[in-house]
């Protein structure tokens, strides 16, 4: 059977800035994936040439074995994405919004209703979007992002903005996810979240995949104590711009 | 199928909880409609005002009967003979507070009347000289040996709503095309709708579809409240044979102008710059295609630019479908015009489209 996700040499420049400059990276069926990087390292932008939301200037991404690029419905159908920045539609409230997502992908209303109570909004079932906390927001996106139980889920920072009974609510559904035989990619900040959830992470930095392992290996490996050392040895300790 | 009544559904839905969308596609053109079809109800030139300045022999000495005539179109003020007086009655004209001044000086009667109503000087100097002639008659005791009979046609076709409906409602279409499309395009460029739906498992098409759907809806909701209100007895509109022809013409209205808006979105980047590009499409394109006020006196460039402006010939073969009589002849070739210019205008607007909004 074909990876969930291969990825040969991809390379996307916006104006002056490479923003993915050659990434290759194989994500099995089945693993938990994460991304981890300094803010601008290339992580939503690699996110975007793996789902094919944008055509990578150089590379070829293949997902579940299908190209994403160009665009085929069929495929569409198999993944899930969370984007780093919401969108929903004008003025709908959470039901509504779901459930809309969920008629695109032909899913029934009630499955939709379940995954808004599984994400824990079904008291703000009735609130429009634009009234919705940003962590209530982010919970929504998620929803939206497995309403159709997709093979492959890609999350951009699904955590971030949540409260700590949200990430920990959030990362059993992820691991119940994962534990049925799908596979997820997501990237964060949180390195105690990459090393209880990830099976495997790739450590990124100016568009580039610096290394990629089980966090275990890669904190034996560098001889340090915590994930958060490795990736401060990556890729320094000086603030971004 | 679904899927796409579920994404039309949200459009809808999106849409109706505008209240400055419906606002401006549903009830600012009809309070436009409704007020200039009140204005302009009863545009026969009415009374006209003049200032009798002392005594002038004609309109004093006139035969009980012939006044009574003319109470409907005349109202005399009477004032002393004095310079002031006249001074004071000029003035009145000038400003406009009176239509006329009139007095005798040396045997003859005065009229002084303002340039700026041409209309209404015309009529009053048309009454003044009357009322003079048959004086004369009267002084040589003579039967008129000619007499001219007037009277204005009340022509159904000449009443102003025949004419504000359609083009108000073409200037609706207009307006709810343009702006349907732009705002939507922009506002789901910038809050990342398109790139969401990027990823999901739906055409182009559908998305399309949708948005042109719910458009449609919104055109012929308008010309339903559009023809209900015009046809009021208090307006009186009467509708001609073929009327309904007038919704396959909205309908390719309605495409040529959201083809102008998708064009006007794919280069806006903000909803407010979409909409400032919209009103500088729309507005002056709405008084040079005469939905507001014929063009009958406009000067030939004017009518020469409006030829080539989708409106006019939206705005002209409503009418002649809905107040004229007329039918497919007149109809089929606008609907091919405006749908080739929704064609080339989409064309167009898919080289320039963009997806993010940097
Ligand atoms: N649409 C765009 N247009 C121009 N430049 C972009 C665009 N998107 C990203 N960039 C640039 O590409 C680089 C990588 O951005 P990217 O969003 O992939 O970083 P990231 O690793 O996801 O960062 P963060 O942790 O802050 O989310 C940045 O320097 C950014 O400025
Ligand atoms: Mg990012």
């Amino acid at each position: 059977m074909s990876n969930a996700i291969t990825a040969d040499g991809l390379r996307k420049r916006y104006g002056e800035t490479q923003a993915v400059d050659g990434v290759s990276l194989e994500v099995q069926r089945g693993e938990f994936y994460g991304i981890l990087g300094p803010n601008g390292a290339g992580k939503t932008t690699t996110m975007e040439l793996l789902e094919g939301l944008r055509e990578p200037d150089e590379g070829t991404a293949h997902l579940l074995g299908t190209p994403s690029w160009p665009r085929d419905p069929a495929l569409l159908r198999r993944i899930g994405v969370q984007l780093q920045a919401s969108a929903f539609f004008e003025r709908l409230t959470a039901r509504e919004q779901i459930r809309t997502f969920a008629a695109l992908y032909g899913i029934e209303e009630s499955h939709a209703d379940g995954m808004l109570e599984t994400v824990g909004l079904a008291e703000k079932a009735d609130t429009r979007e634009d009234k919705l906390s940003g962590g209530q927001a982010q919970r929504l996106s998620i929803a939206c992002a497995l309403v159709h139980d997709p093979e492959l889920v890609f999350l951009d920072e699904p955590t971030t903005g949540l409260d700590p009974q949200a990430r920990r609510n959030l990362w059993d559904l992820l691991r119940t996810i994962n534990s049925s035989g799908r596979t997820v990619v997501l990237t964060t900040h949180y390195m105690d979240e990459a090393e209880t959830l990830c099976d495997r992470v790739a450590v990124m930095d100016h568009g580039k995949v610096l290394r990629v392992g089980p966090p275990r290996s890669l904190v034996q490996e560098l001889e340090v104590d915590t994930l958060e050392d490795v990736f401060l040895q990556l890729t320094g300790r000086e603030y971004r711009e | 199928m679904r899927a796409f009544l579920n994404l039309s559904l949200a459009m809808a839905r999106g849409l109706a909880r505008d209240r400055a969308a419906v606002f401006f596609t549903l009830i600012f053109p009809l309070m436009f409609l409704m007020l200039f079809g009140a204005l302009f109800k009863d545009q026969g030139v009415g009374k006209s005002d003049i200032v009798q300045v002392g005594s002038v022999k004609v309109l004093d000495g006139m035969p009980d009967k012939e006044r009574a005539g003319l109470r409907d179109i005349l109202e005399i003020e009477k004032t002393d003979g004095s310079a002031a007086a006249r001074r004071e009655a000029l003035e009145k004209v000038r400003k406009g507070d009176a239509d006329a001044a009139v007095f005798q000086r040396d045997g003859k009667v005065e009229l002084r009347y303002s340039a700026a109503d041409q209309v209404r000087s015309g009529t009053v100097r048309g009454v003044l000289n009357s009322i003079v002639q048959q004086a004369n008659q009267r002084a040589t005791g003579q039967p008129p040996a000619f007499a001219l009979q007037t009277g204005a046609v009340e022509d159904e076709t000449t009443k102003p709503i025949q004419y504000l409906t359609p083009g108000l409602l073409g200037w609706a279409v207009a307006m709810g095309g343009v702006f349907g499309s732009a705002f939507n395009l922009v506002s789901w460029r910038r809050k990342r709708i398109l790139r969401r739906l990027w990823l999901a498992p739906i055409s182009a098409r559908s998305v399309v579809g949708a948005r042109i759907g719910v458009n449609l809806i919104t055109a012929f909701a308008q010309t339903a409240i559009f023809l209900a209100v015009a046809s009021l007895p208090y307006y009186g509109l009467t509708l001609t044979g073929d009327w309904w022809l007038c919704l396959p013409l909205v309908v390719c209205g309605t495409l040529a102008f959201m083809s102008i808006g998708l064009l006007v979105g794919s280069f806006a980047k903000t909803e407010e710059a979409a909409n400032g590009m919209a009103q500088l499409v729309i507005l002056p394109m709405a008084f040079l295609s005469g939905t507001f006020f014929p063009l009958d006196n406009a000067p030939g460039w004017i009518r020469t630019v409006s030829e080539f402006l989708p409106l006019k010939h939206l705005a002209s073969a409503m009418q002649d479908v809905l107040t004229r009589g007329e039918s497919w002849g007149t109809a089929l070739p606008v609907m091919g015009g405006l749908l080739l210019f929704a064609a080339v205008l989409t064309a167009i607007a898919a080289r320039v489209f963009r997806w993010d909004a940097a």
